[in-house]
């Protein structure tokens, strides 16, 4: 609260309230596509700070974060499409999602928990690349996900009644399907924001940033390494289930194709960028990395024709480069990420030579 | 058994490349620490260099010998430009960095790399030239070719040369210093800035030769290829030890075995169950089992407890 003095508290978080509760209405104004991305933006957000537990706080490379993700989506799309004719209510698959990916977290952090750094991030990476394959390809001899094509159909969200597509009208208001989730997604990145600033100070964080500066030393002291690890594993790979169970109900379609090493990679990008284990900058960088392709893809083409008077370079592949150089500057002159935490600026000060 | 024989050329032919690709790996990762994710693009940048200049050279008539020798070097230089450049660029400015930021630098040069790919030589799979003459053998039921020869072979000097170059030379042994400790190796007077730079531009020379044997071998090429190949090439040298000039070699050589028997005989092992189409798991699977036992790879120095 350093630069907030001028603030109190509850002005601020008034301030924020409203203006999250504004967002989607005026990015409404864009058109509906640019609430979905604003959706996405909160899903990463979500996503980058389930990662944010294993990597940040607990200080292990997770490079097939993707995979838990994968789990949640297609828990979800498979309990509840017509493709097994099963639809599920919400109360069974979203706990069940979030409770498959976190087994599955837990079966890939035991074996491999004695790994170390890079080891650990390759074996993670080749993991995620496992379930991706798998997927791809469990459509015989018996068709379970249906391999390539994906999934399609899958339900939406809903309540009882109340359903989270198409549009409704709440107290006079119109409000359309991405916006709904829009709110939905901002409760889930609430709670998720809860946990990890509950988890920062208790007794398990500071357990987990022992680790993380130095395991020998910790297991000196008394932890539990093993076990510690397992449950960043575990519970990173939770919250990772619960996302993927709402992309795919907001999607509406699944596809192995969404679960590749890339992504993993971004969303490790957008821990990193941001500031690793810092709340407010992992949800600046997962804002910024999935809202600067979107401004690049609409923003490029057009930029080129009122330069240029005509299309030099395909914009698809110039968005990327953009992309690509933003990531490598952002580093470059921001090595411990746009918004790092206090005492991990104050570290990198003191490292400096 | 002919299966079997077969098999084994394939795995051997496609383990030397992934060999020669994971060197680059080990290198750099032995001297500086440092995942190079953007190494399989030069790969790739080397097998589209040398489609352009040989192939436009071969439609000016040139000998195909000659055609394909400058196609070669031309890959090769660009490719070791290209990692000088690199590290110039993505990494020295971050040598003091947190330990996660460098992989986020190669992960953006990697996408500069790949996009700046297809704007120079579009999205569409392009065929590449054939420079060496379709010569087939026969070996006991098993069918190889001139090509697959000459990649083992190839790669074999290749790597012969190159530990040559480590173990005998000045430069190697200032290598093997810089690797051990940097500090330490600077105080006797090496230049580690220089080291390091050669390691990217040794690295990417290999990844170069690489990218031309993929080429002539598939003869199809595509800007995305560099990233799988990449990928299993890690996956190679951590399996040996990553930091271990001997452990990429044979790792890689292990790993492509593996690939082409697991290829080969998943269907009848699994009752048909699982097809040839999961020959990507291989590579993971074996992988995670071998960390399991041997957590810092099968012939990988053990880690220190602060690495």
């Amino acid at each position: 609260m350093k630069n907030g003095q001028f603030f109190r508290p509850t002005v601020s978080i008034g301030l924020l309230a409203t203006v999250l509760v504004a967002l989607p209405f005026v990015a409404a104004l864009g058109g509906q596509a640019w609430v979905r991305i604003l959706d996405f933006a909160i899903l990463y957000a979500f996503l980058a700070l389930g990662l944010n537990i294993v990597v940040g706080l607990a200080g292990l490379l997770d490079l097939g974060y993707i995979a838990f993700y994968a789990v949640g989506a297609y828990t979800w799309a498979l309990l509840a499409s017509p493709h097994f004719g099963l639809h599920w209510p919400i109360w069974a698959i979203l706990p069940l999602g979030a409770g498959l990916a976190c087994f599955a977290g837990v079966l890939l952090g035991s074996p491999t928990l004695k790994l170390r750094g890079d080891y650990l991030a390759i074996v993670t990476l080749g993991f995620g690349e496992i379930v991706r394959i798998f997927m791809n390809n469990l459509n015989a001899p018996i068709n379970i996900t249906n391999g390539p094509q994906g999934i399609t159909l899958i339900d939406p969200v809903s309540f009882g009644a109340f359903k989270f597509s198409g549009t409704t009208q709440i107290f006079g208001l119109s409000l359309s399907g991405p916006q709904k989730y829009y709110f939905l997604l901002v409760a889930l990145a609430i709670l998720v924001i809860i946990v990890n600033l509950r988890l920062q100070n208790s007794r398990i964080g500071r357990a987990w940033q022992a680790i993380r500066e130095d395991e020998i030393a910790a297991k000196a002291v008394g932890i539990n390494t093993r076990n510690l690890k397992l449950l960043a594993f575990a519970m990173g790979a939770s919250f990772g289930g619960i996302a993927g169970g709402i992309f795919s109900a907001m999607q509406g379609f699944v596809s192995p194709e969404s679960f590749s090493l890339i992504e993993s990679i971004m969303i490790l990008a957008m821990v990193v960028l941001g500031g690793m284990g810092h709340i407010p900058g992992v949800i600046l960088g997962a804002v910024l990395l999935t809202v600067l392709p979107e401004v690049l893809r609409y923003g490029v083409g057009p930029l080129q024709m009122a330069l240029f008077g005509k299309m030099l370079v395909d914009p698809e592949s110039l968005r990327m480069l953009v992309f690509g150089l933003a990531l490598v500057l952002v580093m470059r002159f921001k090595p411990a990420g746009l918004w790092p935490s206090p005492e991990r600026k104050r570290e990198l000060q003191e490292a400096a030579p | 058994m002919d299966i079997f024989l077969q098999q084994i050329i394939n795995g051997l032919v496609q383990g030397s490349i992934y060999a020669l690709v994971a060197l680059g790996y080990t290198m750099v990762y032995g001297i500086m620490g440092l995942i190079n994710f953007a190494h399989g693009e030069v790969v790739m940048i080397g097998t589209l260099v040398t489609i352009t200049v040989a192939g436009t050279l071969l439609k000016a008539g040139m000998p195909v010998a000659l055609a394909g020798m400058a196609g070669l070097m031309a890959a090769v230089l660009v490719c070791m430009a290209l990692g000088w450049a690199l590290e110039r660029v993505a990494y020295r400015p971050l040598r003091h960095a947190p330990r996660l930021t460098p992989l986020i630098t190669a992960i953006g040069m990697s996408i500069v790399l790949q996009n700046l790919a297809m704007m120079l030589w579009g999205r569409n799979y392009m065929t590449f030239p054939s420079l060496l003459p379709k010569v087939d053998f026969e070996l006991a039921g098993a069918n190889f070719t001139a090509i697959q020869i000459i990649i083992v072979l190839v790669s074999a000097a290749t790597m012969g040369g190159l530990l040559l170059l480590v173990y005998r030379t000045k430069l190697g042994m200032a290598m093997r210093a810089t690797a051990q400790n940097p500090a330490v190796a600077s105080l006797m007077g090496v230049n580690i800035n220089r080291v390091i730079a050669a390691a990217f531009v040794i690295g990417s020379a290999l990844g170069a030769l690489a990218g031309v044997m993929v080429g002539t071998y598939y003869e199809i090429a595509h800007y995305q290829m560099g990233f799988m190949l990449g990928l299993k090439a890690f996956t190679a040298a951590v399996l040996g030890g990553i930091g271990n000039l001997a452990g990429a070699m044979l790792g890689g050589v292990l790993l492509g075995l593996i690939e082409a028997l697991g290829a080969g005989y998943i269907g009848d092992l699994t009752g048909g169950f699982l097809g040839s189409h999961y020959q990507d798991i291989f590579a993971f699977v074996v992988l995670i089992v071998v960390l399991m036992f041997k957590p810092s790879g099968l012939f990988g120095e053990k880690t220190g407890d602060r690495a």
